[in-house]
């Protein structure tokens, strides 16, 4: 799936900054319906901008984004309702509501925008929780679980109206290596069993190789993509040093002590 | 072939159903269509309205016609067993896509028995009281705690002035002091001049307007002038403090000053009680000054020379009046700033904590100065002051 053949996300010649500094300038790439796709990058680089950028929480300078064909970029009153309903995001630090219960979390988006019976959101929002593996925390405030359980269910919130896509950011941050290891099945589990498409920012390497089908990386240097392809091949054949330095592990200041194998 | 994750367009053609009564007790449902999230919701009441009336032994579900079903659906077909089983009766889908059945079998009915049992637990009314009466006594223990330990850190703050942080403090007593002085002067001048005008009518009716300055004096050196600062202190300063300490605990700065080996008491609440200590008074002098001034302007209006209302005053108010109010803000001042901090500390997780933090802090200061204000006239009552 090295290329792009059914596009559920495009973005072209993206350019985009914060006060005049440009984060990134003139991106392309795009995103495979059903996949699994992995944003990287070093500190810096602009993943969680470019997030921002394709879920609208930000305006480029330049360039498009098109969401199931789409613009993103354009689109306002119903026509933007409309696209936001097909995604949904798990922030960095799950962003659940505080006052709220598991459980009314995830019914909150059911009780907005639909007309269920109070009956079905319960089941509904309960089975959303089963698919996480939460069926029996429903009634627990947010603030009485682990982080890694927090991810889970603002996981099962933001399928809560059955998204094409899942944005989930940083889904390995903070987390033990079990739990880490834990939602990595869970997101191979809900791709393959309900076809959703996965866009995932992550630092975690075998996370990467474990779930992604491809990824792209941004650099901070370039403002740009500097690799883009499957984890595994660019691990292995990237001609990019700063690729094979990021895929093995190898700080930049490895070389001052004479252990790097000297290309920079 | 129709995919689970299509988009739910608001505008996309509905979902249609039918139901008929196969055989005696036996219920057919055909669904043709889309089963999303904005169609299921309809055709969920009417086959449950359907169910209630016709009340079938066995559910016959025709799902042939459905062409796209989405985690809605799903959940509709799943309830509808669900329901059928615990009710004794039986429900078949048939002519389901198989995508569709392979999402509904990844739910186990068995493990949705107690979809009802999470509800919030119900307490008695006798518990409630006994859990409301021990939540008093903790917050009225940590308070007492929490005041013991702040005063204890002040004085040994006075006794080391080079320990204390005064660059923070002269910082808090300027926002928490110096700022307030145009809210306290509008306070202080609108209360004397109103005290004044509403005295001087009846009293005007004995030839007794002259004893108004009496009144004004009075009332605003001994009680008005520092319960009214004090409560201005509680709004502007004493939220502010709670804000700012809950959003640092909230942030873990305060666990990081701990971790630090710095004591977040002497680090954070000496500064801003000292400041409120200090600052308390001298506002109290500037409101009874602004106070006395407002009702200055009634017998003014009324034909009295300003001498007179001054020699007037000064012969009803002596000092004892004026160090006894003062003395009482410097408390005032210190419950504010205390309650504040102490009310940012405790602040907890969420969203609302910070903002329950504030209430709290303004709602306890207010009823502290009150109380204290209260125990102050009994003590000076018998101290003759």
């Amino acid at each position: 799936m090295n290329q792009i053949q059914d596009p559920i996300i495009w973005v072209e010649n993206l350019t985009a900054g914060y006060g005049g500094t440009l984060v990134v300038d003139k991106v392309t790439f795009g995103v495979n319906r059903g996949e699994v796709f992995a944003i990287l990058g070093g500190s810096g680089s602009g993943k969680s901008t470019l997030l921002k950028l394709i879920i609208g929480l930000h305006k480029p300078l330049s360039g498009r984004i098109l969401i199931d064909g789409q613009d993103m970029v354009s689109a306002e009153g119903q026509e933007r309702l409309v696209l936001l309903r097909k995604f949904g995001v798990m922030y960095q630090r799950g962003a659940l509501f505080g006052s709220m219960t598991l459980l009314e979390n995830v019914r909150f988006p059911l009780e907005e925008f639909t007309d269920l019976p109070t009956q079905a959101m319960d089941l509904i929002a309960m089975m959303k929780l089963s698919l996480v593996g939460l069926k029996d925390f429903g009634d627990l405030m947010p603030a009485e679980l682990s982080g890694g359980m927090q991810k889970r269910a603002a996981i099962a919130r933001a399928m809560a109206l059955d998204p094409q896509i899942l944005f989930l950011d940083e889904l390995s941050a903070g987390l033990d290596p079990i739990t880490s290891a834990d939602l990595d099945q869970l997101v191979l589990s809900l791709a393959q069993n309900l076809n959703i498409t996965f866009v995932i920012i992550t630092h975690e390497l075998s996370s990467i190789y474990t779930i992604a089908d491809r990824i792209i990386m941004l650099d901070k240097q370039s403002r740009g993509i500097i690799a883009e392809g499957r984890p595994q091949e660019l691990r292995d054949h990237s001609e990019n040093t700063f690729v094979r330095r990021f895929f093995n592990r190898r700080g930049a200041s490895e070389s001052v002590f004479g252990e790097f194998d000297g290309e920079s | 072939m129709p995919k689970y994750n299509s988009l739910n367009m608001p505008d996309t053609p509905s979902s249609s159903f039918h139901t008929n009564m196969i055989s005696p007790g036996v219920l057919g449902v055909k669904i043709i269509g889309r089963l999303d999230s904005m169609s299921t919701g309809n055709i969920w009441r009417e086959t449950k309205l359907e169910i209630d009336r016709t009340s079938p032994k066995r559910v016959i579900v025709d799902a042939s016609g459905i062409e796209y079903c989405d985690g809605s659906g799903i959940g509709y077909l799943f309830g509808l067993r669900h329901r059928q089983q615990k009710g004794g009766g039986d429900l078949e889908i048939r002519g389901l896509q198989a995508e569709f059945q392979q999402l509904l079998d990844l739910f186990d009915p068995s493990e949705f028995e107690e979809i009802q049992a999470i509800k919030p637990k119900s307490i008695g009314f006798a518990e409630k009281i006994g859990r409301t009466t021990c939540q008093i006594c903790e917050h009225a223990y940590a308070l007492i705690e929490f005041l013991g330990e702040a005063g204890a850190a002040l004085v040994q703050a006075l006794l080391n002035p080079r320990q204390v942080r005064w660059k923070d403090a002269f910082l808090v007593a300027e926002t928490a002091g110096v700022n307030a002085l145009p809210v306290i002067g509008l306070v202080g001048f609108l209360m004397g001049l109103i005290m004044a005008f509403q005295a001087a009518i009846p009293m005007r009716q004995f030839g007794a307007e002259i004893y108004v300055a009496n009144l004004v004096g009075l009332s605003m050196v001994r009680e008005l002038g520092p319960l009214m600062t004090a409560v201005v202190l509680a709004g502007r300063s004493g939220s502010s403090f709670a804000a700012e300490l809950g959003t640092m605990k909230i942030n873990e700065e305060i666990d990081a000053l701990i971790t630090m080996g710095l004591d977040p008491v002497q680090f954070l609440v000496v500064t801003r009680v000292l400041a409120a200590v200090i600052m308390t008074p001298l506002l109290t002098l500037f409101a009874d000054l602004i106070g006395v001034m407002g009702g200055s302007i009634v017998l003014l209006s009324m034909g009295y020379s300003l001498s007179s209302y001054f020699n007037q005053m000064v012969s009803m108010v002596d000092y004892m009046d004026l160090l006894g109010g003062l003395f009482k803000s410097i408390v005032f001042g210190f419950m504010v700033a205390g309650i504040g901090c102490l009310r940012g500390l405790q602040t907890e997780i969420g969203a609302s904590a910070v903002g329950d933090s504030t209430t709290r802090a303004v709602v306890g200061g207010i009823v502290l100065i009150v109380v204290a204000d209260g125990i102050f006239s009994v003590v000076y009552y018998y101290l003759g002051i």
